[in-house]
């Protein structure tokens, strides 16, 4: 050991006249762009789904109701509170929100005496919400998929000329990959009409548990195989995965359980009915509102008999829905699972010509009024009265029916609703058929971007060759001498309401056009034939606008009878099951009260 | 002249285990706890000495002070949710928890990392173990009472921190390697910031080589001290610099490569004295190789890329029955983990593979008897050891 290594150690000595190293104050100094400070919320575009609360590994968060904000459909109402107390700063709550309101502020510290300040809802609170903004995630979200698995479909020009079914539905891979996207948010249960238990029936997707499946579909809806088929899927409008990217597929999801599970073991798996009650229920037709009362009744052990008029069960779900959307197949197993509950269909009785009213009300305990909208609506704009002119209903229900129907090679539909893009697309199939080539052309008062068709209607009518004009609003179905039709004319419509939204379309009388065909089909909407009431029931009744007006529960004026499904609400299939099942429970716990009185 | 020779006869002989039978009645010895609370002690442990006059005749390692029963709670919690506790495991160098815990979900679940990701990832264990070795380096100085060590590790620690923070959007815990990949790209300009960091670490450095290494009162209280003989690296589980400064040039980075260390030119530091000035000389060499580690990774790591892989909705990610031990080289030694699966939504078990389990405890009771009781706490910062991480 030399004299240098004791001299050494001093030659640092330099150091003594730099400035301290130690910060004296680190308050006050900008924290680094992505810092994870507390937390920051944009109040308007949560939706309170909860993935947050659902990823927080220290439970520190909590989906609470705050005062403005409204449940909505796509939005519980609900939103995060964050107990400091618990948070650990990972910021995974951040990574996995679905809509990226999350984000957390660029600020280090916070001194505050009162411990409860530490748990609060940010966005909500002042003190947080204009701080300068820290840890955001870095683009899309990657915790969870964006992207919806892609659904193999038949190409236009295969699916133009015949009326198979179009969609493939789902291999188990890609059902499982799918299923895989959703959050479990429930958004979706909110927002279905008959509250589905969607991410349950998911999990089993996930699970490959399909009898448990199907049995959760059961509980909530007897037409899984034709809803996860042509619902209008609402619930697909408030899923939390479309902030970001594709809401899931959920009624692709709900076909693929009921696809992979065979008839007899649906069967199976839906049991024997209660034992009978002696009770008897009549429900006038059997379309998905009368048959879906008709199965909960059933399994509850009382006697369902269903009146329908024409010659097969399914109403507008078999005389309304082309083939190539919902094989007959298909339907023909959901009312199989409902007939094997003990239920009879008495097909090509129409009540008020082969059955009246008060023989039913005589016989039956009580009697449920499903009777749809079979009759369609005209525009009444001149021309209309006369050959050549066609309702929409009438002909998808000869085209159901096997009848010849009048195939002309060009033809103009008025209606943009799903209705409307129905008949274009069977009429441009037998066009095909018939012609080789498709002719039809769609006339809305719309814009496409308010069609109430559903978006792949739209598109998929516009593969097929169905060319549509929105706006364009009827004046005159034109005839030539002869009294033959030729076309349509119509103007383009500067507004449908009017200033108290009021039905009044305004129209551009300068922008004329005529469509050109030999057919014109109305689509414009239907309304329900009301005739079998008969005079005196007609007028005991009470009446909504032109329907029988109902209570909450599904009740008439009148205490042995009762209303559901598009004659009194609609618009739809799902709908109308919501409605099966809420009119089932009332005519149940009248049933109940009657033997109480006894 | 200050070498410290003392007379064993009269010490208690030991029994035929080992073991002395020590009468404290006659007043001859003394216990004497060093810790939980000391600034000897590298964390939440005590060592129960029995001094005699100023010599230990026997040290006792206990711990307990600090278990949170982190592979416990991990059982509990879902694979995502686990990534947020890991870096608790080891407050100093949380980033070989993430990295470990990730690569062994990725390995099992079938998910390859982006490239862009594994450099990042190396990036960030070596910030880590740079970070961890600064705190060694004040630790030994403070330990033998040099102070101005520990304060300008810190200032230079600091400034890494302020690194990590810019990049991760945390100080000390990072949660930045997540399973499938990490959690975002490097910030804009951030090679510059970061070489401002490694120059300034150099410049200190240099002085630590002239205040310490070249102090003759810590070469005078550090060589010859604390010698671990090699021959007991393979029973008590002695690995990363304790060995290396043994001559065992055993790293992992390079004997078993992992992420991109393949990649790397780089040689490991040994020394061959297995004292504390040989494990402090060692620690130096390797904080030098991370600080070219860095600069070479940010040289040659992709520009741009996915940051992430592919992964499974988080809230519901089911692994396949299987297990795995994953391994690297953090700053002590093999630090790994070691995943087993069971087809559910959460791990059945994770046990850690921290080596300071096996450096603080046995390793140090078998060190300590024979040194001079202002010894004990440069033996033990020696060994560079984290209780937390003994306690997981």
């Amino acid at each position: 050991m030399g004299l240098r290594e004791v001299l050494t150690p001093f030659t640092v000595w330099k150091h003594v006249f730099d400035e301290p190293v130690t910060i004296k104050n680190p308050i006050g100094r900008p924290a680094a762009d992505r810092y994870r400070g507390f937390h920051q919320n944009d109040m308007a575009s949560c939706i309170g789904c909860g993935t947050c609360e659902a990823i927080c590994q220290n439970a520190a968060i909590d989906m609470v109701p705050v005062d403005g904000i409204e449940t909505r459909t796509g939005d519980s109402g609900l939103r995060p509170q964050i107990d400091y107390g618990r948070c650990c700063w990972c910021a995974l709550c951040v990574d996995v929100c679905m809509t990226g309101s999350l984000t957390m502020s660029n600020e280090y510290t916070w001194v505050d005496t009162d411990p409860d300040a530490f748990r609060f809802v940010p966005g909500l609170e002042e003190p947080w919400k204009d701080d300068e903004e820290g840890y955001e995630r870095e683009g899309k979200r990657v915790l969870s998929g964006i992207e919806r698995i892609h659904m193999e479909e038949m190409p236009p020009e295969t699916r133009i000329s015949n009326f198979e079914e179009i969609v493939d539905g789902y291999s188990r891979a890609e059902a499982i990959l799918e299923a895989d996207r959703c959050v479990e948010c429930g958004l979706c249960v909110a927002t279905c009409p008959a509250h589905m238990s969607i991410p349950d029936y998911i999990a089993a997707v996930r699970d490959q548990d399909y009898d448990r499946g199907l049995e959760i579909l059961y509980e909530t809806n007897p037409f899984s195989e034709v809803c996860g088929r042509v619902c209008t899927h609402k619930c697909e409008t408030s899923c939390a995965a479309l902030h970001e990217g594709d809401p899931i597929a959920i009624r692709w999801l709900k076909r693929h359980i009921v696809d992979e599970v065979p008839f007899d073991r649906r069967l199976e798996l839906i049991g024997k009915p209660a034992a009978p009650t002696g009770r008897k229920v009549a429900i006038i037709g059997a379309g998905p509102a009368g048959l879906t009362a008709a199965f909960d009744l059933a399994r509850a052990g009382h006697g369902v008999v269903v009146f329908e008029a024409l010659s097969h069960a399914g109403g507008m779900m078999r005389y309304g829905i082309p083939e190539y959307r919902l094989p007959y197949e298909a339907l023909d197993r959901d009312i199989g699972v409902i007939e094997a509950m003990g239920v009879e269909i008495r097909t090509n009785c129409r009540v008020g010509r082969d059955v009246t009213m008060d023989a039913l009300r005589r016989d039956y305990d009580s009697v449920i009024l499903a009777i749809g909208l079979n009759m369609g609506r005209s525009t009444r704009v001149p021309g209309t009265e006369g050959p050549g002119v066609e309702k929409a209903v009438d002909l998808l229900r000869r085209i159901t029916d096997g009848e010849e129907v009048p195939v002309p090679e060009r033809l103009v539909v008025i209606g943009g609703g799903n209705v409307a893009m129905d008949i274009a697309r069977s009429m441009a199939r037998l066009q095909m058929q018939k012609y080789g080539r498709v002719g039809v052309t769609l006339t809305a008062l719309e814009d496409i971007d308010h069609f109430l068709a559903d978006r792949e209607e739209i598109v998929e009518s516009r593969e097929e060759g169905v060319q549509i004009f929105d706006a364009r609003g009827p004046q005159e179905v034109v005839r030539d001498e002869s009294g033959a039709v030729t076309g349509l004319r119509t103007w383009r419509v500067k507004s449908i309401f009017d200033a108290d939204g009021r039905f009044a379309p305004a129209y551009d009388e300068g922008d004329e056009q005529i469509h050109e065909g030999t057919m014109v089909i109305e689509a414009i909407g239907q309304m329900a034939d009301t005739s079998l009431l008969e005079e005196a029931l007609t007028e005991a009744l009470e009446w909504n606008r032109g329907r029988i007006r109902i209570d909450g529960a599904f009740r008439t004026s009148e205490p042995w009878l009762f209303a559901a499904g598009d004659a009194v609400k609609g618009p739809d299939v799902i709908n109308a099951v919501a409605d099966g099942h809420r009119v089932a429970r009332t005519v149940m716990d009248e049933l109940a009260a009657r033997e109480v009185m006894q | 002249m200050f070498n410290f020779k003392p007379d064993r006869t009269q010490y208690p002989a030991a029994d035929a285990d080992g073991k002395l039978e020590i009468d404290l009645e006659t007043g001859k010895y003394l216990k004497l706890w060093q810790g939980p609370n000391h600034p000897g002690i590298t964390g939440n442990m005590s060592v129960e000495l029995t001094v005699c006059g100023d010599e230990v005749v026997e040290g006792k390692t206990h711990v307990g002070y600090l278990h949170r029963g982190f592979e416990k709670l991990m059982e509990r919690r879902t694979f995502i949710q686990v990534f947020p506790i890991v870096c608790r495991v080891c407050v100093p160098e949380p980033d070989f928890n993430e990295y470990c815990y990730a690569a062994a979900v990725e390995d099992l679940a079938g998910i390859e990392v982006p490239e862009y990701a594994t450099w990042m990832r190396t990036l960030i264990l070596e910030m880590g173990r740079f970070n961890s070795y600064m705190m060694f380096l004040g630790g030994i100085g403070g330990a033998l009472g040099l102070g101005i060590t520990g304060q300008w590790m810190t200032y230079v620690r600091d400034l890494m921190l302020d690194r990590f923070e810019e990049l991760t959007g945390a100080r000390i815990y990072h949660m930045f390697i997540l399973p499938g990949g990490v959690r975002g790209h490097l910030p804009e300009g951030f090679e510059a910031r970061m070489e401002e960091v490694l120059s300034t670490a150099e410049r200190y450095l240099d002085d630590i080589d002239k205040v310490m290494f070249s102090n003759s009162v810590f070469k005078t209280r550090t060589k010859g001290v604390g010698v671990i003989d090699p021959k007991l690296f393979e029973p008590y589980g002695v690995t990363g610099p304790n060995a290396r400064a043994g001559g065992v040039a055993k790293d992992l980075r390079k004997d078993s490569p992992y992420l991109v260390y393949d990649q790397l030119d780089f040689e490991v530091a040994t020394a061959t004295d297995s004292d504390i000035f040989a494990r402090a000389t060692v620690r130096r060499g390797d904080v030098q190789t991370s600080i070219d580690l860095i600069r070479q990774i940010l040289r040659k790591m992709p520009k741009d890329g996915p940051a992430m892989a592919r992964i499974p909705n988080v809230l519901h990610w089911k692994i396949p029955r299987g297990e795995t031990y994953i391994k690297g080289e953090c700053s002590r030694g093999e630090y790994g983990y070691y995943l087993v699966t069971d087809g559910t939504g959460y791990p059945r078990r994770i046990n850690v593979r921290g080596p300071s389990y096996t450096h603080a405890m046995a390793l140090l009771e078998h060190l300590i008897p024979g040194t001079n009781i202002s010894d004990v706490a440069a033996l033990m910062v020696s060994l560079h050891t984290y209780p937390p991480e003994i306690e997981r």
